[in-house]
């Protein structure tokens, strides 16, 4: 349903997302899944046409998200992180506004705004205006907003953010029932709420993504591990039992490259073992051509997530 | 087309929900009342004077024409009071959208940039046109007291709202470029008003560029349309005007994406 292929997005010259690449399924819900700034705003703006990619394609439903713009839209509902109100505007008449907007036939429209307002739970507020709500409903009203064309694809920037406890979980209990009918892209910044609500994650960190796996593999997947790379010159089998047997190393892989070494290490977590890596390999003899941390470890990236919740 | 309709149809009610159409036609007519009256007035004396004179000295009373003597000055006062309420009007078209998140909204929704710019456009346009709808309510007193000639009224209405929409083309267009209201505002109103008074620095800067200048200034060409006289080249130059000015609001609309 929705193919995103070497997505990459510069504003000027900063970097906001590189070589982005996903798929979702029809009928899936989809989390993402990176702390703040990792470039899920961005991805979603993409997708929803809002703006175009410096590089890579996206396709929803089979069309270009920049050749078949309107195509796209018409499929699409987006709740962008702040809600798009127009706090002057009663809900029903806001409702009313984006059915028009959105294409809806003008005998289906007032049916369809008060369907769209008891599946969200906002029919007792249809008269009110909308600034003078309070920020679960108008979270809701933004959703309502999202779903009024029943689009067959969603997407959802961070719909839980601001709500209260029990507000979370009608939100939560909203999105899990629209899988099946509808594809669904939820960003989020916290870790138990993807588990709870999505069937896959793609984890996005500095603009590039990370991991893709389903929620329980990924918590399986995840050791206290740091990695480091080495490019060394020397007899590869030798080296490999040295390195083994520095303190602190859990796993060392060997391939060789240019000539040379390349080994790719995991080390116990917060422990720098660099230092004693170079005297090691410069003590045998052997020529040290790289070293380097290999960033951050998807264990680190999720120290960045929120990984509890207060209770929930 | 039902899409410029919806965007014109929420322009509207946001205007009327909130109190700037009103405050904005209220003050519009208490001002151009006050100048209606007071040019009524003068004229009013201007004619039992003459009147009084001709009677002394046993003359034909003279035929004083109240299209030129109230009717045309009414025209340029309502153009110049004119500049300090449209901007009013376009303010908050596009920054108010763009400070709360909802052009979002209408960017990511099946409409296309043009159908909600021409939307917005049209809303403005028909508030204006409401506004000097009312005044003319003066032309009923001026044609139920007196006997003006009808046709330079209705082309001095065409001028006023060619010349109107030429300025709200601006105005939109100073509107998308900012957040925020007050920028619009000050912005528009600083744009309007040398539009408006481009044409005087024309007798000092020579032939050449004195023409080109004088061309440029909106109530120049409006001066025509007071007079009774539609030209092709006015309504050429107000229209390729305000072509202009809704291509570079659609321009720096779509500009914004691409940054």
């Amino acid at each position: 349903m929705i193919e995103v292929e070497n997505l990459t997005k510069y504003y000027g010259s900063q970097m906001a997302i590189e070589d982005v690449n996903f798929t979702v399924e029809k009928g899936e819900i989809l989390g993402f899944l990176g702390p703040n700034a990792a470039g899920k705003t961005t991805t979603m703006r993409i997708l929803t046409c809002y703006m175009p990619a410096t590089k890579g394609t996206a396709r929803v439903a089979g069309y270009d998200v920049f050749e078949d713009s309107l195509q796209v839209r018409r499929r699409i509902g987006y709740l962008p992180e702040n809600p798009p109100l127009y706090n002057d505007m009663s809900v029903s008449s806001y409702l009313g506004f984006v059915s028009r907007i959105k294409g809806i036939e003008s005998n289906q429209r007032a049916k369809r705004v008060e369907e769209v307002m008891e599946r969200c739970s906002i029919t007792e507020v249809k008269d009110r205006v909308i600034g003078k709500l309070s920020k679960g409903y108008k979270q809701r009203v933004g959703l309502a907003q999202a779903l009024i064309h029943d689009p067959e694809v969603l997407i959802l920037d961070e719909p839980t953010v601001g709500l209260d406890p029990k507000q979370i979980i009608e939100v939560r209990e909203l999105i899990k029932s629209l899988g099946g009918d509808h594809t669904v892209v939820v960003s989020s910044h916290i870790l138990p709420e993807v588990s709870m609500t999505c069937q896959r994650v793609v984890i996005i960190n500095e603009g590039k993504v990370v991991a893709e796996d389903t929620p329980e593999n990924l918590t399986a997947k995840l050791k206290g591990s740091e990695s480091i790379y080495l490019e060394v010159e020397g007899p590869q089998e030798e080296i490999l039992q040295a390195l083994k047997g520095v303190k602190g190393i859990l796993e060392v892989k060997a391939e060789p490259k240019d000539g040379r070494s390349a080994f790719y290490l995991e080390s116990e977590l917060k422990k720098d073992i660099r230092r004693e890596l170079s005297s090691l390999i410069v003590g045998k003899g052997w020529g040290l051509y790289e070293i380097r941390s290999r960033g951050m470890s998807l264990e680190e990236i999720f120290l960045h997530l929120t990984t509890k919740e207060e209770e929930v | 087309m039902r899409n410029i309709g919806a965007i014109f149809g929420k322009e509207m009610k946001s205007y009327f929900v909130s109190p700037i159409a009103y405050v904005v036609i209220a003050v519009f007519l208490v001002i151009s009342g006050y100048f209606f009256y007071g040019m009524l007035s003068s004229f009013v004396q201007l004619c039992i004077r003459a009147n009084l004179q001709a009677h002394y000295y046993r003359m034909a009373p003279p035929k004083l024409n109240v299209n030129e003597w109230v009717i045309r000055p009414l025209f340029h006062n309502l153009s110049v009071i004119g500049i300090f309420m449209l901007p009013l009007i376009t303010m908050r078209l596009y920054s108010e959208e763009k400070r709360s998140g909802t052009i979002e909204l209408l960017l990511t929704s099946p409409i296309t940039r043009v159908e909600t710019l021409l939307g917005k456009f049209l809303a403005a346009l028909a508030l204006y046109g409401i506004m000097i709808g009312a005044t003319l309510l003066h032309q009923v007193f001026l044609f139920g007291y007196g006997n003006p000639e009808g046709g330079p009224v209705l082309s001095g209405y065409i001028g006023l709202l060619l010349e109107g929409a030429a300025f709200l083309s601006v105005g939109l267009l100073i509107s998308s470029l900012t957040k925020n209201q007050i920028i619009a505002a000050v912005g528009s109103f600083g744009a309007f008003l040398i539009l408006w008074a481009i044409g005087w620095l024309a007798d000092s800067t020579g032939p050449g560029l004195g023409k080109v200048l004088s061309s440029l200034s909106l109530i120049e060409h409006f001066d025509n349309f007071s007079k009774g006289i539609i030209d092709t080249g006015d309504l050429i130059f107000y229209l390729s005007f305000i072509f202009l000015g809704l291509f570079l609001t659609y321009r720096s609309v779509e500009s914004e994406r691409w940054r």
